[in-house]
C-alpha cells in the first residue's frame, strides 16, 4: 500500500518546514517532496493535507501503562491506542507496575505485549532499584539489552543520595539516561495539594514546591559529580526551573521534561476537592504555571511527557486525602500543548521538538521523517475544535480535569511503520 | 424567612442573612433547653444519622441533644460501627444511609472535603460537624452567637484567635464567619501553626500573641495537640505555654470586658491558665450551652422551618 499525503505542512525539527507531499510505502517515508513517485507502483491512496501539519510521530516518553499488575486501571493495548488517538507514535512506559519492572522477564513481558498492541511503540523504562526500594541496583546490562531505555524508580525518589549517585555513576557504563522523580518525601508528608493559599482555605495539608525543587538541586549536584545523564521528571514548579536553567548554563548533562497540566491548570482547580486535580507533583501556583511556561520558551524544559496515570473510580471518586494522584493525558496533551502556541509561548517548530525530536534525543529513539525512514508519522488539523469527553477516550480509565474542556487542534490520522493506527 | 439549602457545610458558603437567621433561631431554641420538660414535636417523625467517623463526645452528644430536643429519631455511627472498616467507600456508605431514608445526615470525618462529597451523593441535607483540617462551622456559629450574646453584635469587633491555626478547623470556620459579619480578626500562632496564604480570608496574621490580644473584645485559644509536639512543631508544652499561652498577666492587654472563648476539650496550664479558664471573663461553658441551640436551629431549619414558625 502506497499512500500519498499530499500539501501537508511539513515540520521535521531541525530539518524541514515547508509545504510538500509524503510518500509512504512499505512502512517507510518513500519520499518527501513534491515530484511524482518514479516507477515504483501506484499510489493507492492520497490523503489531503491541505491546512494540516504533518510531523514525526510524537513521542510520550513518560506514562503508565498499568500493565502488569492494574490491567482495571489501563492495559498495554488500551494504553497504546490511546496514544494513537492523541497522535503519538511511540511511549515510554514508566516501571512502577506489579511486579515493578526491574527484571529482564518484566521488561520482556511489555515489550511482548506491545508488539500485539503494535498501535504504538513502547519503550520500558526499567526501575532504577530493585522493587523501587531504593536500596539495591538493577542489572542495568542485562535490562539495557532486554529493551529498557532508561532508568526511573518514578513514582518514588531514590532517597538515598548515595544510591542516587552510585545509580547514575553506574548507568554511565551504557550511556543510559536516570530519570528522577524528584520529591523529597519528608517535605512532601502528609500533603495532597500543593501548599499556599488554596490548600489552606480547602484545609488540605501542602505540599510545599521545595519538596521538589529540594531533591531537583541535589540530583543536579550528584549529576556535576558524577557526568551522568540526568532526566528530570515531571517539572511543576519556578525554583525547579530555574535550578535547571543554571545547571544547564554549566555544562550539567541534564535534560526536562514537564506535562501540560502544569502549563494549562493551577492549584485553583482542585476547587471543591476535585480529586481530578489530583495528582503528584501537585498542581501550583500560576507563579509556578508562569515560569514551567517561560522553561517551555526557553529550553530548560526540553520536552513535554504527559505522566498519563489512569486510576479508575475506585482510586478516584473518595476522600480528597485518600484518593490517588495521577490524571490521564495521551489524548488531550496535543490541543493543551498546541495551545502553547495560540498563547505565543512558542513557535510552531518549537512546540513540535518539545514533543518529537527532544524527546527522542532524551531516550535515544528514532524520530524524523527522513527518506527511507520508518513512517511513524502524525497528521494534525490545528483548527479544528472539539469537545474532550472522556466517555469516548481509547484509555481505559476517565480521570482528567479536562472532561468538557473546548479545544482547538488534533491528531486526524496517526501512522505507526506506515500502517495507519488512528484516523478521525 | 426560610433557609434556602439543603447543607450546611461551611461558613464560606453562609451569607450575613443566613447567618443571622441561624443565630436568631438558636436564641429562640434555647429557651426549650432551660424547661423542665425540654422537648418539643417541632421533628416529630424526621430522623437524623449521626454518622462520625472520627471520635467525638461532645459534639456528636450536642447533636443528639438537639436533636433529641426537637423530638427527631436520631442513630448514631461511629467508624468502628460503620462498614468503613469492611472497606466500602464512603460514597457507597452514604448511599447505603441514603437508602434508609433519614433527613439529615451529620457527619464528622478527618478527610477535608468529605461532607461535600456525602452531600454530592445523597437528596438529604447533609450538616458538617468538623471535615479534617477544613471547618467546623456549628462550632463557629456557637462562637458567634455566644459573643453576640455578650457584646450585643458581631461587627466592629477586635478578634484574637491563637494558637495552631494550621490543624484548626475551628480557626477557618470563625476566621470566615466573624470576618464576614464585621469583625476584625487577628491570628496569632508560632509559625510553624500559621499556615500559608491564611491572609487571603481576610485576616491578620502575627507570631506575638501580644500584639493579637492587643485592644481584642474576643480571644479565642486554640487546643495544643500533643502529637503537634512529636511532629517537631514545639520544642516543649512548658515553652508553648510560656511563649503562646494565656495567662493572667497578658490579659491586661485586652479591653477590659474581652471575652474568652475556647472550643475544649482545654489542656489547663497549657494554652489556658487555669485561672483564666475559670476567671470572668471565661464563656466556655456559654458556648457549650450554645452549641445544642445553634444544632437545634440547624436542624430546624434545613428541614425546612420557618424562623417565626412556634417551636412549640
Amino acid at each position: 500500500m502506497r499512500i500519498r499525503i499530499s500539501s501537508a505542512r511539513i515540520i521535521d525539527p531541525g530539518r524541514t518546514d515547508r509545504v510538500a507531499d509524503v510518500v509512504v510505502a512499505d512502512g517507510c517515508i518513500e519520499q518527501v517532496g513534491t515530484g511524482p513517485v518514479d516507477g515504483r507502483g501506484p499510489v493507492e491512496r492520497v490523503i489531503d493535507g491541505r491546512g494540516l501539519l504533518l510531523v514525526p510521530g510524537l513521542i510520550d516518553i513518560h506514562v503508565h501503562l498499568r500493565e502488569p499488575g492494574h490491567e482495571y486501571k489501563e492495559t498495554i493495548d488500551s494504553g497504546c491506542r490511546a496514544a494513537a488517538a492523541g497522535g503519538f507514535t511511540a511511549v515510554c512506559a514508566m516501571p512502577n507496575t506489579v511486579p515493578v519492572n526491574d527484571s529482564v522477564q518484566v521488561t520482556r513481558f511489555v515489550r511482548e505485549q506491545a508488539r500485539g498492541a503494535a498501535s504504538a511503540r513502547v519503550y520500558p523504562v526499567a526501575a532504577i532499584t530493585r522493587g523501587q526500594a531504593g536500596t539495591r541496583l538493577c542489572e542495568f546490562a542485562d535490562l539495557k539489552n532486554a529493551g529498557a531505555v532508561g532508568f526511573s524508580d518514578d513514582g518514588r525518589p531514590v532517597t538515598g543520595s548515595q544510591m542516587m549517585r552510585r545509580a547514575m555513576e553506574y548507568a554511565l557504563g551504557f550511556d543510559m539516561p536516570i530519570i528522577s522523580h524528584c520529591e523529597e518525601l519528608e517535605l512532601a508528608d502528609g500533603g495532597s495539594m500543593n501548599e499556599g493559599p488554596v490548600a489552606t482555605r480547602l484545609g488540605l495539608a501542602g505540599i510545599p514546591n521545595a519538596a521538589e525543587s529540594v531533591m531537583v538541586m541535589r540530583d543536579l549536584a550528584l549529576a556535576e559529580l558524577t557526568g551522568a545523564r540526568l532526566h528530570i521528571a515531571h517539572v511543576s514548579c519556578a525554583e525547579s526551573v530555574e535550578a535547571i536553567r543554571g545547571a544547564k548554563r554549566r555544562g550539567v548533562r541534564v535534560t526536562a521534561e514537564t506535562a501540560p497540566h502544569y502549563f494549562t491548570l493551577t492549584d485553583e482547580a482542585v476547587a471543591d476537592y476535585d480529586t481530578r486535580a489530583k495528582m503528584n507533583p501537585p498542581l501550583r501556583s500560576a507563579a509556578d504555571r508562569r515560569a514551567v511556561r517561560q522553561g517551555l520558551a526557553d529550553g530548560t524544559l526540553d520536552a513535554i511527557a504527559t505522566d498519563h496515570a489512569p486510576h479508575s473510580t475506585l482510586e478516584k471518586d473518595l476522600e480528597f486525602d485518600q484518593a490517588a494522584n495521577g490524571i490521564v493525558g495521551l489524548e488531550t496533551a496535543l490541543p493543551l500543548s498546541l495551545q502553547l502556541v495560540a498563547d505565543g509561548v512558542l513557535s510552531l517548530p518549537d512546540l513540535v521538538a518539545r514533543m518529537t525530536v527532544n524527546p527522542a534525543r532524551i531516550m535515544g529513539l528514532p524520530c524524523g521523517l527522513a527518506e527511507g525512514g520508518p513512517a511513524d508519522l502524525t497528521l494534525i488539523d490545528p483548527a479544528l475544535e472539539w469537545v474532550v469527553d472522556s466517555g469516548r477516550f481509547f484509555s481505559l480509565s476517565r480521570n482528567t480535569p479536562f472532561d468538557g474542556w473546548k479545544v482547538r487542534g488534533r491528531a486526524v490520522m496517526t501512522m505507526v511503520a506506515g500502517r495507519i493506527v488512528h484516523e478521525l | 424567612m426560610q433557609l434556602k439549602r439543603k447543607d450546611i457545610l461551611d461558613m464560606a458558603s453562609l451569607t450575613v442573612d443566613e447567618i443571622n437567621l441561624i443565630l436568631d433561631t438558636a436564641v429562640q431554641m434555647r429557651e426549650i433547653s432551660t424547661r423542665s420538660i425540654k422537648k418539643v414535636p417541632t421533628l416529630r417523625g424526621k430522623s437524623v444519622v449521626h454518622f462520625f467517623y472520627e471520635p467525638s463526645t461532645r459534639t456528636k452528644t450536642s447533636f443528639d441533644l438537639a436533636a433529641k430536643r426537637l423530638s427527631a429519631d436520631s442513630v448514631s455511627l461511629s467508624k468502628s460501627t460503620s462498614s468503613l472498616v469492611k472497606g466500602e467507600t464512603l460514597i457507597d456508605t452514604a448511599r447505603n444511609l441514603e437508602a434508609m431514608h433519614p433527613d439529615v445526615i451529620v457527619i464528622r470525618h478527618s478527610s477535608a472535603g468529605a461532607p461535600h462529597l456525602i452531600a454530592r451523593h445523597v437528596r438529604c441535607s447533609v450538616i458538617n460537624a468538623g471535615d479534617g483540617r477544613h471547618e467546623h462551622p456549628t462550632q463557629a456559629l456557637l462562637d458567634m452567637l455566644t459573643v453576640r450574646d455578650r457584646k450585643g453584635r458581631l461587627d466592629g469587633l477586635r478578634v484574637a484567635i491563637i494558637g495552631d491555626i494550621a490543624h484548626s478547623r475551628v480557626a477557618r470556620s470563625n476566621c470566615i464567619g466573624f470576618t464576614r459579619m464585621g469583625s476584625r480578626v487577628v491570628l496569632a500562632a508560632p509559625p510553624t501553626m500559621m499556615p500559608r496564604g491564611i491572609e487571603q480570608l481576610g485576616v491578620e496574621t502575627t507570631c506575638e500573641v501580644d500584639r493579637a490580644i492587643e485592644g481584642a473584645d474576643v480571644i479565642m485559644m486554640l487546643r495544643i495537640q500533643k502529637e503537634r509536639q512529636q511532629a517537631g512543631l514545639f520544642p516543649t508544652e512548658r515553652e508553648y505555654a510560656r511563649v503562646y499561652g494565656l495567662n493572667r498577666a497578658r490579659l491586661q492587654r485586652a479591653r477590659p470586658d474581652v471575652l474568652i472563648l475556647h472550643p475544649g476539650p482545654v489542656n489547663r496550664g497549657v494554652e489556658l491558665a487555669p485561672e483564666v479558664a475559670d476567671g470572668p471573663f471565661s464563656v466556655i461553658l456559654d458556648q457549650v450551652s450554645n452549641g445544642v441551640a445553634v444544632r437545634m436551629a440547624l436542624l430546624f431549619l434545613v428541614l425546612g422551618g420557618t424562623r417565626n414558625a412556634n417551636p412549640d
